[in-house]
This record gives structure tokens, C-alpha cells and sequence, in this order.
């Protein structure tokens, strides 16, 4: 029943199966994650949805490789990153994983372009490619003009493209945009939703994790968490009308 | 390995920018390096300079020169031992001198007999008093080296016709004819007139005990005719190679045993002294005001280096949400240690440098307000000050940068 604008899934990227996730706070034990399977492919546009305390924010730090789980099995790229330790996971989000976040987090003394050539520097480049590669992304998010600002000197919506620059200077397999735009009016919300459908349709993975529907809305996919299980897996179709119900 | 470069030139850019961003927070805490600093490069530049001063007084004493006295020049806890001693005669120098022209391959050139007393001099209207006359021969300049501003030491002959001339130091010339040369004019000791024949050259003092310079040399038989009551007397000994010193020591005092008739049954009843077992006892004192005085500075330097702690965890906590995002985009754990050890050292360095600048100034003017005072400045001063600061900055920022690598990213990024 898929949408004839659908298209075919590429190979898997991240394959997680029945992972957990538990906080001992004081006395007690947070389950954030009770058993969470979800299988994301190559070039899908997902999106996590979920009222807050449904282990939304757990998954994506599990997603995100910022945070183990406690039982289960995580592989990315076919690589099990469940038992890691912090420094492998660092090389992992570094390469693989490109973050947005929903207060931008870029360093405020920095210029767009330091700022974009940090996960650069991180992986070791030289700083000619570095500059260069950072110059590009910008470039592709639309600020080759904005390159010496500081964020500061730039609106909430250029500091995010800043940011999706950022996310996306190291070609990572996935995307990861946390309410990217929690802190933004909606007219620049809107403005970054089309860039990240831009990114889309170029191929990239795109795994968002909001609380608003009409976010969430752009995805193709989206997956509704509550009580740390998910509750529903459905495939929308590019208009946003919900048409299949995943798994 | 090119990661870890980039790595650490992008830390130095970080805390460049960090100390320009907190221009006045990070002076403060450098304040604390700044005179931790000028205290420990203050006092590495006295101890130096003592340790220059104590050298250039014991090449006064001379490393070849064996010294025969009636009392030992290390500390004595039963000086009533010595003190009913013979005293040392300066006949002695000239016996000495027989039995060493005798001895086959004798470590030992020469023996010069020297006797003192304290006297005032006067010229005209000036008076200088408690000045070391000293009386000895013209084989003095054998054993020690005497450089002249003016005029020369007396000679064999003046010795033995027991002339009335006199060389003086350079303290006594100055103070009795600050102004014009005192050669050939004639000064008065005790009411004698001696004729200035030579002036000695500038020697500083010998530990800063007694001056060098506030002597006067008289011939020794010329001394005897006028101030032999109560003067002390030693007998001065050249060894032939200084490396020999424990056979020439033993040489001499079989000789001096033969002089004084000792039977094999008694003990010495004479010492003979040199520059190193008087050095031998000095050192651990020189060591201990050394070591006493570095650990007072260091302290002043220990507490600059908590002051840079404490701004480092501060920093540490402001900025724990962009470590997390760091962290996030890849940093790894031995980056953010990196990244605030250098912080914590380019703060170190900063204090360090203005530190060391300070302390130069102050060395000049301390050099020249007090010239007598040693202090000495040295380029192994500079590095090594510089290598406190770096170690400082690296100690003290280890804890805070510790715990900023331990962060976990998630807690860090949600860190407001």
C-alpha cells in the first residue's frame, strides 16, 4: 500500500532490538526504555514522537550514541556499538552522526565557519580541506554569505542552518535534529522543516525527534513512543496522510 | 598523531580566545602566578648569586693553597683543645721550605709565612681603622693572585731589609685618597710611616664576613719590628697539583710533625686547613637556606597555582554545555583534558612570562641600589622559571580538565 511517490528503503542503518534503558535515582529506578525494537534504513525521514516522559529523549540519546543502553543490542552500520566505551563512541558520532539541536548549541565566540569545521577537527583533517569542506556546507544551507559571523550576528534561523551546516560537514549516515525548531518562530520553523527536506530528498538519512505533530508531519515515517515502548510504527505518505501501519 | 596536533593548536586557539573573552578574570588569577613567580625568580637569582659569591670567595682562598694553623677552620665543639696550642710561628715557612727543596718529588712549591693584626691607617687628616695589616714575603704572590690598579707588591729585597713600604687594599686606598694616587705618598700605622708602594685591585668580600679590600700588606719582617705583639700567624703552603690534595695534605703534615719534633705517640698539634673541607661544611647550610628559602617562595607560588584551580573548575562548569556539544560532535575524552590543561597552562604561562618580566626589573634595580647584594639573573633562571609555569598550569589544571573529560555528554548537553 505504499505511496507511489515512496521510495524503496536503501540498506539498514541503525537495527536496534529490544533495548532498555534504566536510571537508579535515589531509591528509585526509572525504566525510561522497556524494550524498544525500531529497524531505520538508509534515506528514510523518521520521525520520533512522544509526550514527554515516554523515553523520547532516552532513544534519541541512544540513537545519537551520546549514552548506552542497559540491555539489548544496538548495531550501527552493522557495527554493535551496545558495549562501546565512550571514546569509540565519540569516533562514532563523529563520523556517522550529524546532530541539530534545538538550542543550536554552537560556540558563541566562534565564528559559522569554526564553528562548522569542529567536527572536522575532530576527525582529523587538515585545515585547508578543513575550510573547505566547512565553507561548502555552508554554502549548501544557504549562508556562503554568513561565513565570518558570529552567532550572535546571526537570527535564530541562520544560527540553526549553522548548526544543519554542521550536522552535515562530515557526510554522517544519519541526521539528528532534536525540536530543531523548538526556539524558532514558525515562518523560520517552516524555512528549517525545507531544509531538512531538502537534505532529504539528497539522500540523507533524517531522524527527527519533536513533541509537535505538525512537525513531525514531514517525515515519512514516524514512530510514537509512550511509557518507553513504542506505540505505533506508521508510514505517512508525502502529503502527511497517515497510510500504513509499520511492523 | 595529526589529530592529536590539530587537536592541541586548536586548544591553544580556545584558550587564547577564553583569556581574551575574560580579560579580567584571567589577569586576576594570574596575579597569583605573576608573584609566585617574582618570589621563586627572586630567590632563585639570591641563591645563585650566594652560590656565586661563596665560588668567587673560595678561589680567594685559592684551591691549591694549604693553610698550617694553630685552630681548624671547621666548626670546633672543643676549641679548649686547641687553644693551649703552640701557636704557629712564621720561621716555620722557612723550614718548611728547606725540607721541601730536600723531598724528592714533593707535592708541595712553596711555603709563605703570614702574620695579622688589626690597626687603623692614617693619612693626613683621613683614618681608617680596624684594618688587617698583614705582614709576609714577596713569595706571597706565589700563592695568591693579587692583581694591582696601581704601583706592585715589594720585593725579595725590601722583604729582608725589612723596608718600611706597604701595599694596600683597595677599600683602604680609596678611603685615604678618595681623590689622586696614594703611590709613594707615605701613610701612618701605629705612628710608623709606611711608603704606599702598590694598590690592590677590587675582591669583594670573603662572605660577606669581612672585606678583602680593608688590608694592608706590610713585609714580614717589617711587621715583626712593629706589630708583633698579639698578631696571629699561619704558614701558607702551594701544592704542586691540586688534584693531589690528600698526599700533599699528608706530606705536610709529616713535615710539620718533623718541625714541632712530635713523637710518633702524640697527636697533631697544629691544623692544616683548605678550601674544601671548608666548603665541605659550608654546603649543607648554603643548602638548607636554599632549599628553606625556595619552599617558603613556592608556597606564595602554591597558592597562585589553587587560584588557577579554582578558575578552572569555574570554567569548567560555565562551560559544561559546550563540552557536551563538543562531545557530541566527536570530542573525544583525552580533548577536552587537553583543552583545559592548556587553558589552565597559557594562564600559568601568562603569569609566568609577566612574572619573569617583573622579576628582571626588579633584579636591575635591586643590582643597582645595592650592588653589594648577590642576585643574578641567568638564562637557565628564565627557562627554568618557565618550565615552573607549565608544570604549575598542568597540576593545577589536571583536576578541573579531569573531571571535564569524565563528563557524561548526555548530562552535559542538557546542562543549563
Amino acid at each position: 500500500m505504499q505511496s507511489a511517490n515512496m521510495r524503496p528503503f536503501g540498506p539498514i542503518v541503525i537495527d536496534i532490538e529490544n533495548i532498555t534503558k534504566h536510571y537508579v535515582m535515589g531509591e528509585e529506578t526509572v525504566h525510561a526504555l522497556r524494550g524498544v525494537t525500531l529497524q531505520i534504513h538508509r534515506n528514510e525521514y523518521l520521525a520520533i514522537m512522544g509526550p514527554s516522559g515516554s523515553g523520547k529523549s532516552t532513544l534519541m540519546n541512544m540513537l545519537g550514541c551520546l549514552d548506552t543502553p542497559s540491555s539489548g543490542r544496538y548495531e550501527f552500520n552493522g557495527k554493535d556499538v551496545s558495549s562501546m566505551d565512550g571514546d569509540e563512541l565519540a569516533e562514532i558520532r563523529n563520523k556517522e552522526i550529524g546532530f541539530v539541536f534545538q538550542t543550536f548549541n554552537l560556540l558563541p565566540r566562534s565564528t559559522s565557519l569554526r564553528n562548522v569545521e569542529l567536527p572536522l577537527i575532530y576527525a582529523g583533517i587538515d585545515p585547508d580541506t578543513r575550510e573547505e569542506r566547512a565553507a561548502q556546507a555552508l554554502r549548501d544551507v544557504g549562508l556562503g554569505d554568513r561565513m565570518h559571523h558570529k552567532p550572535n550576528e546571526l537570527s535564530g534561523g541562520q544560527r540553526q542552518r549553522v548548526a544543519i551546516a554542521r550536522a552535515l560537514v562530515n557526510n554522517p549516515s544519519i541526521i539528528l535534529a532534536d525540536e530543531p525548531t523548538g526556539n524558532l518562530d514558525s515562518k523560520t520553523g517552516e524555512e528549517i522543516m525545507s531544509l531538512l527536506e531538502i537534505l532529504y530528498e539528497q539522500g540523507n538519512t533524517v531522524i527527527l525527534v519533536t513533541h509537535e505533530a505538525d512537525i513531525a508531519a514531514h517525515a515519512r515515517r514516524s514512530v510514537h513512543l509512550r511509557d518507553g515502548l513504542v506505540e505505533n510504527d506508521t508510514l505517512v505518505d508525502s502529503v502527511g496522510l497517515e497510510s500504513l501501519v509499520y511492523t | 598523531m595529526r589529530r592529536l596536533i590539530y587537536e592541541l593548536s586548536e586548544s591553544w586557539k580556545i584558550a587564547l580566545a577564553q583569556m581574551q573573552a575574560n580579560k579580567t578574570r584571567s589577569m586576576l588569577t594570574a596575579l597569583g602566578v605573576i608573584i609566585g613567580i617574582v618570589a621563586v625568580t627572586l630567590m632563585g637569582t639570591a641563591i645563585t648569586g650566594i652560590q656565586t659569591g661563596f665560588d668567587k670567595s673560595m678561589s680567594i682562598l685559592g684551591d691549591d693553597v694549604l693553610y698550617v694553623s694553630q685552630f681548624p677552620w671547621t666548626p670546633m665543639s672543643d676549641w679548649w683543645n686547641y687553644r693551649d696550642r703552640k701557636e704557629i710561628k712564621t720561621e716555620y715557612a722557612e723550614t718548611l721550605n728547606r725540607m721541601i727543596a730536600a723531598t724528592p718529588k714533593s707535592n708541595l712549591v712553596t711555603a709563605v709565612p703570614t702574620s695579622n693584626i688589626t690597626r687603623s691607617v692614617k693619612y693626613e687628616d683621613n683614618q681608617v681603622s680596624n684594618i688587617f695589616v698583614q705582614g709576609t714575603t714577596a713569595d706571597y704572590t706565589l700563592i695568591s693572585t693579587v692583581d694591582f690598579t696601581a704601583g706592585r707588591f715589594f720585593n725579595d729585597a725590601e722583604t729582608k731589609s725589612a723596608a718600611s713600604v706597604c701595599v694596600l687594599g683597595y677599600d683602604v686606598a680609596d678611603a685615604l685618597f678618595p681623590s689622586g694616587s696614594s703611590i709613594d705618598k707615605f701613610v701612618q700605622i701605629n705612628g710608623q710611616r709606611f711608603k704606599v708602594i702598590g694598590v690592590g685591585a677590587r675582591q669583594g668580600s670573603f662572605l660577606g664576613l669581612f672585606s678583602l679590600d680593608s688590608i694592608v700588606i706590610v713585609p714580614l719582617p717589617t711587621f715583626k719590628r712593629f706589630f708583633s705583639a698579639k698578631s696571629e700567624s699561619d704558614v701558607r703552603v702551594k701544592m704542586k697539583d691540586k688534584t693531589k690534595l690528600v698526599e700533599a695534605k699528608s706530606e705536610l703534615t709529616g713535615l710539620m710533625r718533623r718541625v714541632r719534633a712530635l713523637p710518633p705517640e702524640k697527636k697533631d698539634d697544629f691544623n692544616i686547613n683548605e678550601q674544601q673541607a671548608f666548603k665541605s661544611t659550608l654546603d649543607p647550610v648554603k643548602n638548607s637556606i636554599a632549599i628553606a628559602g625556595l619552599f617558603i617562595t613556592g608556597l606564595s607560588l602554591f597558592v597562585g597555582a589553587i587560584g588557577i584551580m579554582n578558575i578552572t573548575f569555574v570554567s569548567v562548569k560555565e562551560r559544561t554545555k559546550e563540552i557536551g556539544t563538543r562531545k557530541a560532535l566527536g570530542a573525544r575524552r583525552r580533548t577536552i583534558l587537553l583543552q583545559f590543561l592548556i587553558e589552565s597552562t597559557a594562564l600559568c604561562l601568562l603569569g609566568g612570562l609577566i612574572g619573569l618580566s617583573f622579576a628582571y626589573v626588579l633584579c636591575f634595580a635591586i643590582g643597582k641600589a645595592l650592588p653589594s647584594f648577590p642576585i643574578q639573573f641567568s638564562a637557565a633562571l628564565v627557562i627554568t622559571s618557565m618550565l615552573v609555569s607549565v608544570l604549575t598550569g598542568l597540576i593545577s589544571g589536571f583536576a578541573p580538565a579531569w573531571s571535564a573529560s569524565r563528563l557524561d555528554p548526555v548530562t552535559a548537553l542538557r546542562y543549563e
